[in-house]
Formats: C-alpha cells, sequence, structure tokens
C-alpha cells in the first residue's frame, strides 16, 4: 500500500515537473525571439558601419571595391529584416554564425570566454551569498545594536557604489599600492596558457571577484536581516520564546530554515546583476570574460556577436530566475505538497 | 501557584512627530490560581487577556513595561527567573497553528519543546504524547498547514504537556473551532489540571469556561472585576458579586440571551471612577468619584462599591 502510494506521487511529481519544464520553455523561447529583434533593430540603426568598424586603421589602404566585396560577403547591403531571418534560420539549425572580430564561429567565442566568466562569477555568487547571509543574520538577529547599524551603513553605501569605481579601487589599494594582486587578465603573460598553474589562475581572479562579491553582499544583507527580523516578529517566535528558546537559539531553529529559502531565491534571481557587474569588471581588469567580449562586440559593430552574447546573457539570467522558481516548488513544503494534493 | 497582584502593563507609543505618548491596557489585574485548579479568565476581546499571558512568561514586546507582582511558587518572578521557567515549569498553548513554525514538522516541534523542558529523552517523550492525545505515529511528520482542526489543538496542546510544567496557559484555545472539538479540548484542559496541575483558560467563551473551571476570574478594560466559584454561576446570577458578571452571565443563550448595551472603553479613553460606570444599571455618582478596590466578597472578590461582604 505504502509503495503504491509513493510511486503514485512519484508520477504525480514528474508531470508535475514536465509541465513545469513545458512552460518555461515556450516562454525562453518567445522571450528569445523578441529579444533578438530588438536587439538586432537597434544594431541595424546603429551608426557604426562594420566594414570601418572591423577595418579599423588600415582603412585607408582598403579601397571603395574591397570594402564593398566585404560588405556583400557579410551580407551587409540586403535588407534588416531580410538579414534578420537569415540569422534566425541559422540560429534554428544551431549556427550562431562567425564573429568577425575573432574570425572564429560565436559558439566558441562565447564558449571560450563564458567558460572564464563562469569561474567569476561563480567564486562571487557564492562568497557573496555565504557573507551576505551571515551578515544579515546577525545584524537582523541584532537589530538596533552598533554592530547592526555598521552593517546596514555598509550595505547603503555598497549599493550605490559604481562597479568600476569600486573595481578601479581596489586596483589602485591592492595590485597598484601593495602589489599583492596582478594587474590584469587571468594569467601572467608571456606564458603559455597549459603552462599556467591554478595557483596563478586564483591569483588573478582574486579582485575581479571580490569586487563583485563585494557589490553583491548589499542586496543579500539587507534582504536577510529584513527577513529575519520579520521572522522574529512572527507569532511562531513568540511562541518558542513561550517555550524557552533564546534569541540565537530561536534563530538556529526557526529563523534559519525560514529566511533561507529567500535567500537562495534572491540570490538565484540576482544572475542579472551578476552579469551586469561581471561587464564592467572584467572590463576594468582586463579580464577575457564574456563581459569584456561583449563591449568590443558592440562598439566594432560585430553583429553574430553581439547578438549570440545578448541571446547567451538571456538564457543564462532566465536560468537563474527558473531555478528561484523551482526552489520553492521543490523546498517550501508548502508548495510542494499543495501541489501535489 | 500562581499570584498576580495588582499588575499593570503600559506600551510606549511614537506618534507622528515623534510625540511619546503611554497608553495602559492592563492596570490593576489580579488573580490566583492554585495547583490543580483550573481558573477560567474570561473578558470581551481587547480585554488584556493575552497580554496577561505574556507578562506572565515574560514575553511582551519591547516597548511594553509590567508594574505590580507576579508570584511563582512562592516567588516573586523577576525577567531571569521567567527566562529560566518559560517552557520548563510555565508553558503556553497559543490560540492557532499560526504559532508553529510553518516550515519545521510538528513532530519535531514538539520534541523541541520537550528537550527545551528538559525530558531526557525528547523522542520516546513526544511518541507517549502522541499516543495520549490519539495522534498517529506518521502525524508527526505533517507540517502545520497539513493539520485540520482538531489535530492542530492536540498538537498544540501537546507541546505544552510534554514537558512537567506545573502551570499552563492557554490563551483563547478554542476560537471558531466545530463544537466536538471545542469538547475535547476543554477535556483535555480539565485533563491537565486534574494531573495536579494549575491551569489558566483564557477565553471570551463564558459559557465554555463554565463547564470545566473550578473558578472564574472576569477582566473588564484590563482589570479584574469579579473572581468567583463557578458555581455561583447560576440561577438568575443572584449569587455573583459584580454587575458586569451578572451581564455576563444573562447574556449567555440559555439564560436570557440579552446582551449588555455599550462597548467596553479603549485604554486611551477610560472613565475616571469606575470603568464599568458607563454601563452600570447601580452606578451612581459616588461610582464616577474614584476607581473601586478589589475586596473580598463572600469567598470571591469584587471590584464594586455597591456590593455588601
Ligand atoms: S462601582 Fe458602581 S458603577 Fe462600578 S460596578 Fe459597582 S455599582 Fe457599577
Amino acid at each position: 500500500m505504502v509503495g503504491a502510494g509513493f510511486s503514485m506521487l512519484d508520477v504525480s511529481f514528474t508531470m508535475l515537473m514536465l509541465s513545469f519544464v513545458i512552460k518555461k520553455a515556450a516562454r525562453l523561447a518567445a522571450l528569445l525571439l523578441m529579444l533578438s529583434a530588438v536587439a538586432f533593430a537597434l544594431v541595424s540603426l546603429s551608426p557604426i558601419d562594420p566594414v570601418t568598424a572591423y577595418v579599423g586603421a588600415d582603412m585607408l589602404r582598403v579601397g571603395p571595391e574591397q570594402r564593398a566585396r566585404i560588405a556583400e560577403r557579410w551580407g551587409l547591403d540586403d535588407p534588416p529584416v531580410e538579414r534578420y531571418l537569415r540569422w534566425l534560420g541559422q540560429v534554428a539549425q544551431g549556427d550562431l554564425g562567425v564573429s568577425m572580430i575573432y574570425r572564429q564561429p560565436v559558439i566558441e567565442v562565447i564558449g571560450q570566454r563564458f567558460l572564464a566568466s563562469l569561474g567569476l562569477m561563480g567564486a562571487a555568487w557564492l562568497c557573496s551569498g555565504v557573507l551576505g547571509f551571515a551578515l544579515g543574520v546577525l545584524a537582523g538577529g541584532s537589530a538596533g545594536s552598533v554592530f547592526d547599524r555598521l552593517v546596514r551603513w555598509f550595505a547603503y553605501v555598497l549599493a550605490s557604489t559604481p562597479t568600476f569605481w569600486l573595481a578601479l579601487l581596489l586596483l589602485i589599494v591592492f595590485s597598484v599600492e601593495l602589489r599583492w594582486t596582478p594587474i590584469c587578465c587571468a594569467m601572467p603573460a608571456g606564458i603559455a596558457p597549459e603552462d599556467v598553474t591554478l595557483a596563478q589562475r586564483l591569483h588573478h581572479l582574486i579582485l575581479p571577484a571580490a569586487t563583485l562579491s563585494i557589490l553583491g553582499v548589499a542586496n543579500i544583507t539587507l534582504h536577510t536581516r529584513q527577513k529575519l527580523i520579520a521572522v522574529l516578529e512572527s507569532d511562531y517566535a513568540l511562541f518558542a520564546r513561550a517555550q524557552g528558546e533564546t534569541r540565537w537559539s530561536l534563530i538556529r531553529q526557526h529563523g534559519l530554515r525560514n529566511i533561507a529559502l529567500p535567500a537562495v531565491t534572491l540570490q538565484f534571481a540576482s544572475f542579472s546583476e551578476l552579469f551586469g557587474g561581471s561587464v564592467l569588471a572584467e572590463q576594468v581588469f582586463a579580464y577575457p570574460g564574456l563581459g569584456q567580449a561583449a563591449v568590443p562586440a558592440g562598439l566594432r559593430g560585430d553583429v553574430p556577436l553581439l547578438l549570440g552574447i545578448v541571446l547567451f546573457s538571456a538564457v543564462f539570467v532566465f536560468t537563474g530566475n527558473t531555478l528561484a522558481d523551482l526552489a520553492y516548488q521543490l523546498l517550501d513544503p508548502r508548495i510542494r505538497l499543495a501541489q501535489l494534493a | 501557584m500562581l499570584s498576580v497582584r495588582n499588575l499593570s502593563i503600559t506600551f510606549a507609543m511614537y506618534e507622528a512627530g515623534l510625540r511619546r505618548r503611554a497608553i495602559t491596557p492592563i492596570a490593576g489585574l489580579d488573580l490566583d490560581v492554585r495547583a490543580g485548579e483550573l481558573l477560567g479568565v474570561i473578558g470581551a476581546s481587547g480585554s488584556g487577556k493575552s497580554l496577561l499571558a505574556h507578562a506572565v512568561l515574560g514575553i511582551l514586546p519591547s516597548n511594553a513595561s509590567a508594574a505590580g507582582q507576579i508570584w511563582f511558587k512562592g516567588e516573586l518572578l523577576t525577567p531571569a527567573r521567567q527566562e529560566a521557567l518559560r517552557g520548563k515549569e510555565i508553558a503556553l498553548i497559543p490560540q492557532s497553528v499560526g504559532f508553529l513554525d510553518p516550515l519545521m514538522r510538528v513532530g519535531r516541534q514538539v520534541r523541541r519543546a520537550a528537550q527545551l523542558s528538559g525530558a531526557s529523552s525528547p523522542v520516546e517523550a513526544q511518541r507517549r504524547i502522541f499516543e495520549r492525545y490519539g495522534l498517529r505515529p506518521q502525524d508527526a511528520r505533517l507540517y502545520p498547514f497539513q493539520l485540520s482542526g482538531g489535530m492542530a489543538r492536540r498538537v498544540l496542546v501537546s507541546t505544552a504537556a510534554v514537558g512537567q510544567a506545573s502551570l499552563i496557559i492557554a490563551d483563547e484555545p478554542t476560537p471558531g473551532l466545530h463544537p466536538e472539538v471545542v469538547a475535547e479540548t476543554l477535556r483535555h484542559m480539565r485533563e491537565l489540571a486534574d494531573e495536579g496541575r494549575a491551569v489558566l483558560l483564557i477565553t471570551h467563551d463564558v459559557g465554555a469556561a463554565l463547564t470545566v473551571a473550578d473558578r472564574i476570574a472576569v477582566f473588564y478594560a484590563g482589570t479584574t472585576v469579579e473572581v468567583a466559584p463557578v458555581a455561583d454561576f447560576q440561577g438568575d446570577g443572584a449569587a455573583l458579586r459584580h454587575p458586569y458578571t451578572r451581564a455576563l452571565w444573562r447574556a449567555l443563550p440559555q439564560n436570557e440571551f440579552i446582551s449588555l448595551p455599550g462597548a467596553q472603553p479603549t485604554p486611551d479613553d477610560l472613565p475616571a471612577g469606575c470603568l464599568f460606570a458607563p454601563r452600570c444599571p447601580l452606578a451612581t455618582a459616588e461610582c464616577r468619584a474614584a476607581r473601586p478596590e478589589l475586596r473580598p466578597v463572600r469567598g470571591g472578590w469584587a471590584r464594586c462599591i455597591h456590593v455588601e461582604s
């Protein structure tokens, strides 16, 4: 009987997840379609001439016929709608085109670059999450204390700090003055990539990751603090105190359990800030990630790469939001069990 | 077991413009409860009944201050003493499942209560208390939102009865429940008293309190107006001491079913003399001059100048 009950549960659970996935996939497809159309339109309207941007300083040595040939090979003279549809058809077959700047398939550029960014964003995501949660719990648990006020002040200051400014500040202090960290890039110059040690890679990762983490901390700290204060004012916290819980044992028993889920959700939902921050941080630290590739792609009119990055970042942010949704569905018993019932 | 003497509770409120204002929803509250006794504490909502529970446990909000004396087992309760007694010697039964952690399985919450009360084996204690209250072992795995009204009551009683508390305060334990569940909950309260514990049953349901209580304390606008043995509630209420108690008794469906016109005064707008004077059929000019004292009357207590001792 019990076994049968559980397998019934599993079946309905699988069905539920399936419909969840289908719904999400449809929404993602619609989102990507719209986003790519808007991005394409914006690029077509931009005053940058890709050929000029591509040829750059050599412009003087390139004759009009050569320019026309390049434009023809890239299909730049066709009407925008036609070009968009052609691009869309290729994307549907899994081909994002070839980057004009890197002369490499877009998918490869994104793949390599994202791997570098992933290390950076992953490190920042974890650090800011853990640190922000801890600070939020300590501040919320001692709401009104000097420590709490310091944390709040720190968070507000951080929340209004521009990324590039913080990145430059860290760079000046730790790389230029103290010389603790390298001044740029993901690895030392003049060494073949296969000879670079893990320690060297981490050494280059520290400052960009620190920049992103410090900026990410503010949001999660303030949010966690607020949630914890609400929990401590709840009826169940009052009852727990009546049962003999002290402030910190109450937070251990009931507080963390009730604020963890919102914190995890917020952290997943912050993928867009994370990505936006990485574009700026990578720029300042010349860290060869996806964000660093996005800037020249835009400035030099590398349409295939730019669109590729737009699509990819949309998928990335969407994944974060989906994970946030999923976290609630899987971890909150009120939602999980209510849906199955 | 427990004596409350002239308890008052004041809240500091901040109005617009940061002007400080104090309101005192409880003033002149007195009661006693003995081991093995069930004291029904009745009063309309807004009479400060829940605050009494929180004051005894020492869990009033931070902007509230209490004055007066609370004695427990012959000892004056201080904040430190209350902290040591909470959950061990004094246990609370709250109003609803809203007072349980929504994300923790109920078995675990009862085990935690057992642990805090000092039980040597919380697991065993939870198993036994579930058995006692007719909860199945697998019910321990439920979350509060999955409990039916009756189960919720039994789980809430379990959290208090799982330990050895000698004073149990039940704060409005029968709100809007099915009559059967109400009867069962009241029976559980009576059993706790019959085990030798002191039970404070705080409720606005006069009829429910009368079915199980030994004595009744009546609150009006934050003060105790009468304490009477339950036997005095009979007939036309002639044995009762205070006009408000008599009015409550008459308002019951099985009696005249006529409720008293008017409303209880709010804490920020109290009359100068007897708090009940604006609604009292016996009020005289003397009543409006000063607050009457609580005094012994015919084996009970009453706060009324026009009742002969
Ligand atoms: S003191 Fe006077 S007004 Fe107050 S209850 Fe007694 S008779 Fe009524």
